[in-house]
């Protein structure tokens, strides 16, 4: 039997107000030791403020196949950044 | 699509300079040769640990012994980030480990050379991480995208391995007679395998140029050699200790440091096994894989408990 438990997805904040972002992954029984696990790999020099694990089997992504057909419809809405509006000349602060 | 026209879209997409995520296809050659290679790097870091643990407990100032655990540290949390991007190519852990215990797995030659003195500590330091440093760096800009981060990562952390290990050497090179005796001994055991860190001669190398190809390696093994040689000669000069090559001279139109020639035999009967170290340096990491069994279980009995 695989006795190295389970796998997390460990991602960190490096300071307050920023955004968790995807560090690695550890082995670990429970989210416990997953979470004392991360700090000593990712963390070992204060690049941490916060951590978060997640179990591995649990992240459900899109798959890079899908890359075009799945992002499309986002891509052909020019009307959605404000690039797409003209304005009078002159006038300020639209 | 079929396999060819798969094949020139992932040469296409190497060459634009894309970096390839594990999910994306890639021919099966490059995830294996990938494999080889991350893995040997793995567990190089990991057994790389052996070398200076080996002088935790005689390290000569309560400095020293902090600094030299938390490198230590280092090159552990090192091998988890290089295993980690390994198992994105498909690859389980416990069989990464697995072919590390029983022998079939290779790590750097380096490791299997012995840490005699003190003054060890130092010339690891300096020259085999040094010549890391060079090797890593290269590999930040490597195609595939988790070992590219594993060694930003990497890089970061270096830096103090390699300073921590040229400030023993200078302490013991400005220290009395028998300090810098030392000091000058264990740079001349480490000099020669430290140059065969860098792998085979180009012309010898069985995988570079594939790996080339692929932008796995962006510099060949000689190229990096050259950079570490080139870094290395004023570093030692400062410190008044000598390179054990009389063959090292400038050559003033390269600008480049031009070396003797090295021991190749020495290098392959280390990578066969035979080195000083080897069946020592298995036989620890089977005693602490063996030794942290019971660890293991608790961990897992203990969080079956609580999920139940």
């Amino acid at each position: 039997m695989n006795d190295e438990g389970r796998l997390w997805e460990v991602f960190t904040q490096s300071k307050q107000g920023a955004p968790h972002e995807h560090a690695g992954n550890v082995h670990a029984a429970d989210a416990e030791m997953a979470l004392q696990n991360a700090r000593d790999v990712y963390s070992r020099r204060g690049e941490a403020v916060s951590i978060w694990v997640v179990p591995s089997d649990q992240i459900f992504a899109t798959s890079p196949s899908d890359e075009g057909p799945f992002f499309d419809p986002s891509n052909n809405k020019a009307y959605r950044h404000p690039q797409f509006y003209s304005v009078p000349k002159g006038v300020r602060g639209i | 699509m079929n396999e060819e026209q798969k094949l020139a879209d992932f040469e296409a997409r190497i060459e634009r300079g894309e970096i390839i995520e594990p999910k994306d296809w890639m021919p099966e050659r490059y995830r294996r040769q990938l494999i080889r290679m991350m893995s040997q790097h793995a567990h190089s870091e990991y057994v790389g640990m052996l070398p200076e643990g080996n002088w935790i407990t005689r390290a000569p100032s309560l400095r020293r012994k902090m600094v030299l655990l938390a490198k230590v540290q280092d090159e552990a949390g090192h091998g988890l980030y290089i295993y980690s991007a390994t198992e994105t190519l498909g690859i389980d852990r416990k069989e990464l480990l697995d072919q590390l215990l029983n022998g079939t797995a290779k790590y750097s030659s380096i490791f299997n050379y012995p840490s005699l003195s003190w003054a060890d500590m130092g010339t690891i330091g300096w020259f085999v991480d040094g010549a890391a440093i060079v090797n890593q760096t290269m590999l930040a800009k490597s195609s595939y995208g988790p070992y590219a981060r594993a060694m930003i990562r990497i890089c970061k952390e270096e830096n103090f391995h390699k300073k921590q290990g040229y400030e023993i050497i200078t302490t013991l090179a400005n220290g009395t007679a028998e300090q810098k005796k030392m000091a000058q001994d264990a740079v001349n055991r480490w000099w020669w395998p430290s140059l065969m860190m860098f792998g085979p001669t180009d012309k010898e190398s069985p995988n570079s140029a594939e790996l080339m190809k692929w932008k796995v390696k962006i510099k060949s093994n000689d190229e990096l050699r050259q950079r570490f040689v080139d870094l290395t000669v004023p570093q030692a000069k400062a410190v008044n200790l000598t390179l054990p090559d009389p063959d090292l001279k400038l050559n003033e139109e390269t600008g480049h440091w031009e070396f003797g020639h090295i021991n190749w035999q020495e290098f392959y009967n280390v990578i066969k096994g035979n080195g000083p170290m080897n069946k020592e340096r298995l036989k620890a990491r089977n005693e602490a894989f063996e030794k942290g069994k019971w660890v293991r279980e608790a961990a897992l009995a203990y969080a079956k408990k609580h999920n139940n």
